[in-house]
């Protein structure tokens, strides 16, 4: 397969793209231009792999989960342990690679949004590092379901914004962030969590999630001497399953499933499942699969993930889909809290509720497949933040 | 020549200034719509600029946002907006802009849109999420069908590509007076006048000014810097806290003609701009 994209302003086949406001165009060119200039240069990429490796912790085990694969049944189960690094899940090797951008840049303000806090914590963590002033924009529903992460981040020093918009969860706190960007442009850099976002985001937010794929791929050809057959990994906006996918585009063999959140059911419409709905719209800045109504508002999502709760998702996602290259499935929120116990009983890992949406089509679908098939499915994040959202719908069951 | 260039055309010959209008459509209702454009028309704005709802307008402030939720509990969507423009082309000739995000257009289907906005009367279209690398997908509808194209231009836009988007934008320019969301900060006339002054030289259209002027004594200091004034957010305010009561169309009227009577007062007919 050939790949070609994306194109110069960021469209990958008729995804993607540069959908903002003119505000904020001539940032998002100097913001172009100032990620390829460091994507050159050797120091850039060096202090970059410093951090990843003395701060971060990488690289992150791929462990083979063998109790995990005993009570599946079928194809042998690695993980990739994303949730081992420092803030508990992959988002800091981005934020790590924004944050050292934004100070390249000579940008001493960050500002982010957050939905489960991962990001807004890895966010906060990067800027208290480098000693930048950090404001997070985060739903109040999703301050509600994430106490916890809302504690770390003003431990961090970073200043957590309310934002009661809409369905107050991710969707609002990035509008809002949008705004707050377009009011502070000329000395904020605005780190987005996601694969998502207006050119050159999806690219850049791909680019410092790859090191993700390019671990594992080491790392499994040195444990089995061959590349796997399947990747499975879970997807709101994507970042952690394009971090895993990237690098393995152009191994033909290597099939890839992105899982959304099917929610309370896809027919209920309660869901966060874009691509699976497969409608195509515009929403913070880039053209993707988006979930909306028959006028074109945009409908709110809904997962017990607060990290999947997202309308759209990254546009490279949705051309990977239109190509057929990587596959989308959902799980549902009781399949996802299944797997959730599931691998917390059987391997003494607790998964992000996010992640476990991975786990759980890894559980419908490895018992097909021949022992001697390897899959890789992305422990995108670990799962101590979600003890009360798992206590709760145990309550709500019983 | 289309009803917003015509309007410049005439405004200019009388030495005036253009009075632009932001509304947001179906805030209170649709049928109030019509009245208040009528009123607003009566009281002397030049333009309206009628508010397409959207779910996520980023671009805008808490009042504009406010507002579109309003609008959408109705159900104010698409069709049902052109379908008020026909109800009020049957008696009115102010020049329209529908002012909005893309999404509703791209799932309203942009061919199917740009014929349908033409035939109900809308004069221009301002996208404020299409930037010229994007616009095409639109324009090569919307353009045949004689629809105006207005793009914003805002403080942080380098000169260079200015240029290069005025090189393409019809009906006026609108310039962006503050960094920043709808209705949340108040321009600084010196920067207006710069800037309109420096976008005055790379243009023969007509230069609006907005996204920050709310009073009568902001829409007089700006208004003498530029060919027009656009006031957004401090109608729409008005809008929204006069509600469905009865004093609604009256005040705005008489809000409108605050404005009008301000802008007319600091620019004396032929004055030239400062």
């Amino acid at each position: 397969m050939k790949r070609t994209h994306p194109d110069r302003h960021g469209h990958f086949g008729i995804f993607g793209g540069r959908y903002a406001a003119e505000t904020l165009m001539p940032a998002l060119m100097e913001l172009e231009k100032a990620f390829r200039a460091a994507c050159r240069d050797a120091a850039f990429k060096k202090e970059f792999a410093f951090y990843l490796h003395e701060y971060a912790g990488r690289e992150t085990p791929l462990y083979e989960a063998r109790r995990l694969t005993e009570a599946i049944g079928g194809a042998k189960i690695y993980l990739k342990r994303e949730d081992m690094n420092h803030t508990g899940s992959h988002k800091i090797n981005n934020t790590l690679g924004q944050v050292l951008l934004a100070r390249r840049m000579g940008k001493k303000k960050v500002i982010a949004e957050t939905g489960a806090g991962q990001h807004g914590v890895a966010t906060a963590t990067a800027a208290a590092l480098f000693g930048m002033e950090c404001r997070v924009f985060m739903g109040e529903e999703d301050i509600r379901r994430q106490a916890h992460n809302v504690f770390r981040m003003k431990i961090l020093g970073a200043e957590v914004v309310p934002v009661s918009a809409g369905t107050a969860t991710l969707k609002d706190a990035m509008n809002e962030a949008m705004r707050a960007w377009v009011a502070s442009v000329r000395d904020t850099f605005y780190v987005i969590g996601t694969t998502a976002g207006p050119h050159p985001y999806p690219v850049m937010v791909r680019d410092f999630q790859s090191v993700i794929g390019r671990e594992a791929k080491r790392q499994i050809l040195k444990k089995e001497g061959r590349l796997p057959d399947l990747l499975i990994a879970c997807i709101g906006g994507g970042s952690n399953a394009l971090g895993l996918f990237y690098p393995f585009l152009d191994d033909a063999g290597v099939a890839m499933t992105g899982v959304e959140a099917a929610g309370k059911g896809l027919s209920t419409g309660l869901h966060a499942a874009s691509i699976t709905e497969e409608r195509i719209g515009v929403l913070h800045g880039n053209k993707t699969y988006l979930l909306q109504d028959e006028h074109g508002q945009v409908r709110d999502a809904y997962a017990i993930a607060a990290g999947l709760d997202y309308p759209g998702v990254g546009p490279e996602h949705a051309w990977l889909h239109d190509t057929g290259r990587a596959r989308y499935v959902a799980v549902t929120d009781e399949e996802a809290v299944e797997a959730f116990v599931t691998l917390s009983r059987r391997e003494g890992i607790i998964p992000a509720l996010e992640s476990a949406h991975a786990v759980a089509h890894a559980i419908k679908t490895i018992p097909a497949m021949a022992k001697d098939k390897i899959v890789i499915i992305n422990l995108s994040g670990r799962g101590d933040k979600d003890a009360e959202t798992i206590a709760e719908s145990r309550e709500e069951k019983e | 020549m289309g009803r917003i260039e015509e309007r410049f055309t005439a405004l200019k010959k009388e030495g005036r200034k253009a009075f632009v209008a932001y509304l947001t459509a179906g805030d209170p209702d649709l049928e109030t719509t019509v009245k208040l454009i009528h009123a607003l028309e009566a009281a002397g704005v030049d333009i309206v600029e009628i508010g397409v709802p959207f779910s996520d307008p980023t671009a805008d402030g808490p009042i504009i946002q406010a507002a579109s939720q309003r609008a959408l509990k109705k159900g104010t969507y698409l069709e049902k907006i052109l379908a008020m423009i026909v109800r009020l082309r049957r008696f009115s000739g102010i020049p329209i802009v529908l002012f909005g995000y893309y999404n509703p257009i791209l799932n309203y289907g942009p061919e199917k849109f740009a014929a349908d906005a033409a035939s109900s009367g809308v004069d221009g279209l301002l996208v404020v999420d299409l930037p010229p690398e994007e616009a095409d997908e639109l324009r090569q509808y919307s353009d045949p069908v004689g629809l105006d194209f207005i793009t914003l231009i805002a403080p942080t836009t380098d000169p260079k590509r200015a240029r290069k988007i005025l090189r393409r934008v019809t009906g006026f320019v609108y310039y962006i007076s503050v960094t920043g969301v709808t209705g949340t900060a108040v321009p600084r006339p010196d920067d207006v006048r710069r800037d309109v002054k420096r976008l005055k030289g790379m243009t023969v259209l007509p230069v609006a000014v907005g996204f920050g002027i709310s009073t009568p004594a902001q829409a007089a200091t700006i208004a003498p810097l530029a060919d027009g004034v656009v006031v957004g957010s401090a109608l729409v305010r008005l809008i929204g806290e006069k509600g469905e009561s009865d004093d609604l169309i009256p005040a705005a009227a008489s809000f409108a003609t605050e404005i009008r009577q301000a802008i007319d007062a600091a620019c004396p007919p032929d004055s030239p701009v400062k």
